[in-house]
């Protein structure tokens, strides 16, 4: 038997796409300033780059405001419990058809395997890539801040460069895992619609 | 600091914050408008002294004099007049006498062709007298009817009777001379005009725009397209609107181009120099704070100058003195055109390159120029740079700036190690251009200047930076990012190495370590991807 669930509710799913699709710009943007291909010129790239930057920070300052409000912010606290049952269904138990080890509840709704990811995320990519991101965009100011003598543009744009290869990699994971669902569209038709179909937990 | 901390939190979660890195940079200024001609409280065609008539420059001269009382000494004290400068930041003597080029070379012993671009008359030999007034040329300045023209071979005099006469490099035969109306040109003074200056400006080194590259008849009257800041239907500036003069002093020099403004907008406080582009536009002229960023690092002309020489005009690139000389097999000195119409070969100046809508070479400079002088020891085991720049990265006055560089190979004293006077000119028995023989040239060159000379020379090979800083063309001309935010072998920075430059510099490690975990991400998901496809058919299968 099979039940649905009201799991993302509505901010959560606009936060979720809005941020996806300034990533993928920042993604896309971000590699041309890198130098990595020309697709819409340097110019237009570094602004469409600045730009979702400052959008994004600005949803992401709502977000921490939801998260805290709601008390959602406790999805994001790891656990090892049921880790390596994780690992071994991925390993193993998905080719063999094994039941899925986790069960998706409205207040435990990320895998402990999800929850250690995001926390990876949150404590190591993202502080990277913004903190450098950060002194990316205020290069202009470093003389005036006093710290143009102590900080060199090299260093802040390879640790940028290195966050981007880090997040781009975590995009591919996470998009590949998605498909992993009862269905391979599941876990998308969930965050769109906010319902997802989990096994009736007895 | 924490000023800025609390603005950039408040922005952010205001959502407003796009408008952050706008608010540093306020609205540039309004662009110029058309300049008022300027209206003289004088008519100069009623004056009394002015009644002529004229029958030599001197003449004009000391009618001018008659109400102008001290503008004559003024004149004399500027380089225009003296031909000297003292470098600001060297301390050096330079100066058409002192300083040397790849072009012509030195005036001296040539004075008497030379000094056709010499603010004064008759200046034929070293014997000149600086100091009488009477000999300082108004007109070649002042006159506004576009007829007043100092001639060639007759030391900075005008024609002052019509002449046949047969150019150098000319068109064989002769040709006749007009010789310009002096009283109707001395009641017709006027500020000078972008003509005015380029008589001697444009042609500089022997012919239109032979010399600067940036310089060249085509901005007397030139479109918006090619000098955004002369054109009549830009801001229509003549040369002394930046090129303020200071009682009769130009200002701007390219012994010691400001390499970095930072008095900013001359008004309302002037600092009497407005050659700079910070003197209108102030520091900030751009709408996106980002593009700001680069005016500590950058030169306004680099961005904004794509190309010199873009007036329809060649500007010389190479010049090699070492192949001069040489006879056509009718045993009179040879001259050779290009397809375009350039002489590429001269007998009497040798071999030469040309070049149009050139992109210029990059580099970094800090106000100091270091120039040769004739005089000085060299180095003859390398190429020789006569005006080395200064400046680096690190370098806090120095910016990246745009460059003709001239190249060519000129004679120099292979014993005493210094370059050399060459006597070009004069109707005499060793002139260059009379008798083809560089070992009586020099000679009598060095001789003439009492310069220590071996007897022997040879030809060195030079180059000399010319700063790239008129031709500005309209802001949606300027350069793109990616001419230099690019990792092309051709980008435009490809030769400053000392920074780094986002779009062309990268950590080679980072980017194997970075390019491994995406394909890793992606492969991984496929392989995974399979196998499940492929458990599931033999799951299903049973």
């Amino acid at each position: 038997m099979s039940e649905r669930i009201y799991i993302y509710k509505r901010y959560e799913r606009f936060w979720h796409w809005s941020q996806a699709l300034l990533i993928i710009v920042m993604m896309i943007t971000g590699f041309e300033v890198h130098g990595s291909y020309a697709l819409i010129g340097f110019q237009k790239a570094v602004q469409l780059h600045s730009l979702a930057a400052w959008t994004l920070l600005t949803l992401w300052a709502f977000t921490i405001f939801w998260q805290f409000t709601t008390g959602e912010w406790r999805q994001y606290l790891p656990s090892l419990k049921n880790v390596g049952a994780m690992i071994k269904y991925y390993t193993v138990g998905i080719f063999t058809n094994a039941p899925h080890p986790f069960h998706k509840t409205v207040v435990q709704k990320h895998n402990p395997l999800q929850r250690l990811a995001y926390l990876a995320l949150l404590a190591f990519i993202s502080p990277l890539i913004w903190g450098s991101g950060i002194f990316y965009l205020f290069y202009g100011d470093w003389a005036r801040l006093g710290i143009d003598q102590n900080l060199s543009l090299e260093t802040v744009a390879i640790l940028h460069t290195l966050g981007a290869y880090m997040i781009t990699a975590f995009f591919f994971i996470h998009v590949y895992l998605t498909t992993t669902g009862h269905t391979v569209f599941a876990h998308i038709k969930a965050m769109i619609t906010g319902w997802e179909e989990v096994e009736e937990h007895r | 600091m924490m000023k800025h901390v609390r603005r950039l939190i408040g922005m952010a979660m205001l959502g407003v914050a796009l408008l952050a890195q706008a608010a540093d940079s306020p609205a540039p200024p309004p662009a110029p408008g058309k300049i008022a001609t300027a209206t003289s409280t004088t008519d100069h065609s009623k004056l009394e002294a002015l009644k002529g008539p004229f029958k030599t420059g001197p003449e004009v001269t000391k009618a001018c004099l008659s109400c102008h009382n001290t503008a004559g000494h003024q004149v004399m004290k500027s380089i225009h007049w003296t031909w000297e400068a003292t470098s600001p930041t060297t301390g050096k003597k330079l100066g058409k006498k002192f300083a040397a080029n790849n072009f012509c070379g030195s005036p001296l012993s040539n004075e008497t062709r030379c000094t056709s671009c010499h603010a004064g008359y008759g200046w034929t030999d070293k014997n000149y007298d600086f100091t009488n007034q009477e000999n300082v040329d108004c007109l070649a300045c002042h006159d506004t009817t576009g007829t007043y023209k100092k001639f060639g071979p007759d030391g900075g005099h005008p024609l002052y009777a019509d002449r046949e006469f047969e150019p150098m490099e000319g068109p064989p035969g002769k040709k006749l001379f007009k010789a310009p109306d002096l009283t109707k040109i001395a009641q017709h003074v006027g500020q000078p005009g972008r003509a005015n200056c380029g008589a001697c400006h444009f042609n500089g080194g022997g012919g239109d725009a032979v010399k600067h590259g940036d310089l060249d008849s085509s901005l007397k009257n030139p479109s918006r397209e090619l000098d955004v800041h002369m054109a009549k239907d830009g801001a229509n500036l003549v040369c002394s609107d930046c090129h303020t003069f200071n009682a009769h002093q130009p200002s701007g020099s390219r012994y010691a181009a400001t390499s970095k403004d930072k008095h900013g907008f001359d008004l309302p406080k002037d600092d009497h120099n407005r050659a700079t582009c910070e003197s209108c536009h102030g520091f900030v002229p751009h709408k996106q704070g980002k593009i700001n960023n680069h005016t500590g690092k950058v030169a306004c002309q680099t961005c904004h100058i794509p190309e010199f020489a873009r007036g329809g005009i060649a500007t010389k690139m190479l010049w090699d003195w070492s192949t001069a000389g040489k006879m056509g097999p009718d045993g009179k000195p040879l001259f050779v055109k290009d397809e375009h119409g350039h002489l590429k070969y001269s007998a009497t100046k040798g071999d030469f390159k040309y070049g149009e809508n050139v992109r210029p070479e990059y580099k970094w400079y800090n106000g100091v120029v270091h120039q040769v002088t004739i005089t000085d020891k060299i180095d003859d085991s390398k190429i020789l740079e006569l005006n080395r720049v200064e400046g680096s990265a690190s370098d806090p006055n120095a910016r990246i700036w745009p460059f003709k560089v001239m190249r060519g190979k000129q004679p120099y004293d292979t014993e005493n190690k210094t370059l050399v006077v060459n006597h070009v000119f004069g109707d005499d028995d060793t002139a260059l251009w009379k008798n083809y023989d560089y070992a009586k040239s020099i000679k009598a060159g060095m001789d003439y200047a009492g310069l220590p000379y071996s007897g022997k020379f040879g030809f060195i090979e030079t180059q000399m930076n010319w700063f790239i800083t008129h031709m500005v063309a309209p802001k949606e001309k300027a350069v793109p990012c990616q001419e230099c935010h690019t990792r092309a072998t051709d980008g435009r920075l490809s030769a400053i190495t000392d920074i780094y430059l986002p779009g062309r510099d990268s950590n080679k490690l980072v980017d194997i370590f970075g390019g491994l975990a995406i394909v890793g991400a992606i492969g991984g998901g496929l392989l995974h991807g399979i196998v499940r496809i492929l458990s599931r058919r033999e799951e299903n299968a049973k």
